[in-house]
């Protein structure tokens, strides 16, 4: 525990000693305000389905912005060698890491409680849903952040990690689009719904917490975490 | 302390480390010294928990490195090649993180951080990111982050590569210092680095140990005869050798290079308790030869080296720069 703290102290600075926590925060809230507020006063209602509608897409290319340094870098630097010699254990540090970038993540959408508010000011909206919608958007995004570590453990090329994390969510996304699951064969429709990233999200977002969809989150988390903790102990063998 | 036995790592076809066995102690300065690419650091890092051997075994301050490699990691402090540092950190955050990590207790952690900031000549820099730092004060680092805990055993892999003249000896009289109690083990390929630093040597060639001793040992391996380089200027070049051969002990005289009336020799004489270069200056004195060079060719690392890395023997070739790149001038 103390070690995975040390961890995630250590990454969650290191966002904020360089400039990609205030560009992502800046161009995060600067982007999916101009979405929402686009069409906000034209449709004329107190509701933020199209703000969370949007996130789905905004996170593919921001999360794995936010995670593609976390091992790559280790591994280019050679810094690896260093934390990994450490007396900790792989997974200590993979799960420090994650924290961090949720962390990250948890502050952006601190940030953006600005919309609900000013939403709140102008009118009447119902607080049950945006409520829900921020719980789907953290644990999606965890699932998103947990991807997109995942890729960064694979290579030592930030750019590479990145667009392999996009390839990796963007596929796990569509799989659960209707236009997709309505193409596809019929013993893949179950499967392919249960699996999509978006699909639980969006049954969150009708304002219904089942558990179901929180374990769905949890898993994927837990599932690609320990595919990096793999990735990472694989130096060993290799 | 670290017990060492045919430890074996390939990475695919190649074999990194072959078959490596050997014993360290503490109060110990192990050198570790090979041509790049002979395994030093591969055999390091299996040391360290990084890596995993493909055969034998490895234990560490008493623990496996493949069962208890958390245990082993407490016990070393480790300084990977060229110091791979965070270089958005600053430099006492950084060194906070690793006494974090290290599982000082909180009481303790100002008193270590001074004493490592001491220790390494850190106080300048105390301020700074590591990102600014040049080149030798990040190496610096990298040992105070070795030695934070005050570990028993300590681990350096080309410790002083990139350092100026006076930091390399700062570091070399740091590493005896530390070695007094502790056990350090260091790789190097630069060869005077070892005889002013180790109090042993493992010599490591093509992922196998070629020698292991101290230097002494070493020389003792290699050595056979005595060997004097003899300059003589004489127009009786032709009685020289038979002359010479003649003295009492003298075995060999062999005209190395003939320029001009100067005649250069390279006389063997044996070994033990016998001083050749008397006899030779007496029978140049008696002879009426000029004298121009007497000089005993002493074996030292680079000869020893050459000796066990390529097998030829030693002290009958003409000195070679071995120590390819003396980098230490670089940067800073």
């Amino acid at each position: 525990m103390q070690n995975i703290n040390s961890i995630f102290k250590k990454e969650f600075r290191s966002y904020f000693n360089s400039p990609i926590a205030y560009i992502f925060i800046t161009f995060f809230l600067g982007i999916s305000s101009w979405l929402f507020f686009q069409t906000f006063f034209f449709t004329n209602q107190a509701e933020m389905r199209s703000f969370f509608g949007y996130m789905p897409w905004i996170f593919l290319f921001f999360i794995p912005a936010v995670t593609m340094k976390l091992w790559a870098e280790e591994k280019k630097m050679g810094t690896a060698e260093i934390l990994m010699t450490l007396p900790i254990r792989d997974y200590e540090v993979v799960i420090g890491k994650f924290l961090a970038s949720f962390g990250l993540l948890a502050v952006t959408t601190l940030f953006s409680l600005c919309i609900p508010i000013s939403v709140a000011l102008l009118g009447d909206p119902d607080g049950g849903t945006i409520v829900c919608g921020y719980l789907g958007l953290l644990l999606m995004g965890g699932a998103y952040l947990a991807i997109g570590l995942f890729a960064s453990t694979l290579t030592e090329n930030q750019i590479i990690a990145f667009i392999l994390g996009i390839s990796v969510c963007f596929a796990l996304l569509i799989i659960g689009t209707d236009y997709v699951l309505f193409n596809t064969a019929d013993w893949l429709f179950p499967i392919f719904s249960y699996l999509g990233l978006g699909v639980h999200y969006s049954s969150i977002l009708r304002g219904v917490i089942d558990s179901r969809d929180i374990i769905y989150y949890l898993t994927i988390i837990g599932f690609f975490l320990y595919l990096s903790t793999l990735m990472v102990e694989s130096r060993k063998w290799r | 302390m670290i017990e060492v036995r045919e430890l074996t790592k390939s990475y695919g076809p190649t074999l990194a480390v072959n078959q490596v066995s050997f014993d360290a102690h503490a109060g110990e300065v192990v050198g570790f010294i090979g041509p790049n690419g002979a395994g030093k650091t591969t055999t390091m890092r299996i040391l360290t928990c990084y890596l995993t051997a493909d055969a034998g075994t490895a234990t560490v301050a008493g623990f496996d490195v493949l069962e208890h490699p958390i245990d082993v990691r407490k016990n070393v402090g480790y300084l990977p090649e060229s110091a791979p540092l965070y270089a958005d950190m600053g430099v006492v955050e950084y060194l906070k993180f690793m006494s974090e990590i290290r599982e000082i207790p909180k009481s303790q952690r100002k008193e270590r951080l001074r004493t490592v900031v001491d220790i390494c000549g850190l106080e300048g820099v105390i301020q700074k990111d590591i990102g600014e730092l040049s080149k030798g004060f990040r190496q610096r680092v990298g040992l105070a982050q070795s030695l934070i805990h005050d570990p028993p055993i300590l681990i350096l892999d080309e410790p002083t590569s990139g350092l100026d003249p006076t930091q390399t000896i700062e570091i070399r009289n740091l590493i005896k210092d530390i070695g007094q109690e502790k056990l350090v083990l260091f790789s190097t390929h630069i060869l005077p680095e070892v005889s002013a630093t180790c109090s042993r040597i493992l010599m490591i060639n093509r992922g196998q140990i070629v020698a292991n001793g101290t230097l002494e040992d070493l020389i003792n391996q290699v050595r056979s005869d005595e060997i004097f380089q003899v300059t003589i200027r004489s127009t009786e070049q032709d009685e020289i050798p038979k002359i010479l051969r003649e003295i009492d002990g003298i075995t060999g005289v062999t005209p190395v290079k003939i320029d001009n009336g100067i005649v250069r020799y390279e006389i063997t004489s044996v070994q033990e308790g016998y001083d050749a270069s008397d006899a030779i200056f007496k029978a140049a004195v008696n002879n009426r030869w000029d004298l121009v060079e007497l000089r005993q060719e002493f074996i030292d690392l680079e000869n020893i080296f050459l000796h066990f890395t390529t097998g030829h023997s030693s002290g009958t070739s003409p000195k070679r720069e071995l120590h390819e790149d003396n980098d230490s001038t670089e940067e800073e």
